[in-house]
């Protein structure tokens, strides 16, 4: 097999694999906000607008159970804040490109494109930066365009499915698949244990109050077993 | 319940240009520098302290029921919890899941 030179196509094939988790996912949220009263305008403004599937549902659900703005933005904009890592390792491989390269590189800044974008990186940190931006744009090739095809169709179907396939389940179990890998360390583990036990108690405050304690609750938490592990292992980090 | 159009229009500009600050933060903006160890620790934990939050009282008290704790969706959550911890598949999970849950409801 003669090895791909152009860094645009290797960076195509390295994120062709997530694929299989896009396109489900954007369907499911078509369907999901559809049926949650949105129009296919409304759907298609968010995907394009917010272009992170995980808050884009937080967002659905919380609207959905009238919560009030500013809970929606804040639980929603928290759950992208993870976003700020993907950020900070992309700009020494990438910040030296022009403002708009970086403008554009922005919007499409995803799980799938950091994750294949970081690998590369790291494994081959001194190839050129136009190299480099190509790989960047390889990786979103393959992921955008579904993305946003995909809640089209799901946009469409939602509204032809009746109430009794349970649709209304399918976030929840969206959710916990997307959580379960994540659970990879015991700081990890206690987090989601905390975020659980926290949301369920403080779910009588309200409009959705409960929850953005509870996650920084769970978030203190993460990070203070983190901290309590390294110590017993003996490094300060 | 239906979404408030009022709501989704204040909410999708807000949202859409928040989350893309926060991508453009580093990248666009910052450029390269780390980010304070106590910061960086926070942050790994933000989609696990938040996403389980999330769904665990519709898991519980589920509104299609009227909060009712319904078999079905309890197991399809631990079905799909357990799919993928052991399994680390997205898609291997929301399928188990998915499967448990109109096994339950229709037997």
């Amino acid at each position: 097999m003669t090895p791909i030179r152009s860094p645009f196509l290797r960076g195509c094939l390295a994120s062709a694999p997530f694929v299989i988790v896009v396109v489900p996912f954007a369907l499911l949220f078509g369907v999901v906000a559809t049926e949650a009263g949105l129009d296919l305008l409304q759907v298609m403004l968010f995907s394009f607008s917010v272009f992170a599937g995980a808050s884009q549902f937080a967002a659905v659900q919380l609207m959905q159970d009238q919560a009030p703005v500013l809970i929606v933005l804040a639980t929603s904009l928290a759950v992208n804040l993870r976003m700020v890592m993907y950020s900070v390792a992309m700009a020494p491989h990438l910040g030296a490109a022009p403002f708009g390269t970086r403008a554009l590189m922005a919007y499409f800044l995803v799980d799938q494109s950091f994750a294949a974008s970081q690998i590369e990186f790291e494994r081959r940190p001194d190839q050129p930066l136009a190299d480099k931006v190509a790989f960047f744009f390889g990786t979103v090739t393959p992921i955008a365009p579904l993305w946003f095809i995909a809640t089209f169709a799901g946009a469409v179907v939602g509204e032809a499915i009746p109430k009794a396939y349970a649709l209304d389940f399918a976030v929840p179990i969206t959710f916990l698949a997307i959580c379960a890998p994540m659970l990879r360390s015991i700081p990890h583990v206690v987090a989601a244990a905390v975020s659980i036990v926290a949301a369920l108690v403080l779910a009588v405050m309200p409009y959705g109050t409960g929850l953005l304690i509870a996650a920084v609750l769970a978030m203190a938490a993460g990070a203070g077993t983190e901290v309590a592990l390294n110590r017993r292992q003996g490094h300060e980090d | 319940m239906k979404i408030d159009p009022a709501t989704f229009w204040i909410v999708l500009p807000a949202l859409g240009l928040g989350t893309y600050l926060i991508r453009l933060s580093f990248l666009g903006v910052l450029g390269s520098r780390p980010l304070p160890l106590g910061l960086r620790r926070a942050l790994r934990y933000t989609a696990v302290a938040i996403l389980p939050g999330l769904v665990a009282p519709a898991v519980l008290w589920p509104a299609a029921t009227a909060g009712q704790t319904d078999p079905a969706r309890l197991a399809a959550a631990c079905v799909t919890l357990a799919v993928g911890i052991a399994t680390r598949s997205v898609i291997g999970a929301i399928l188990a899941g998915g499967v448990t849950l109109y096994a339950v409801l229709w037997i």
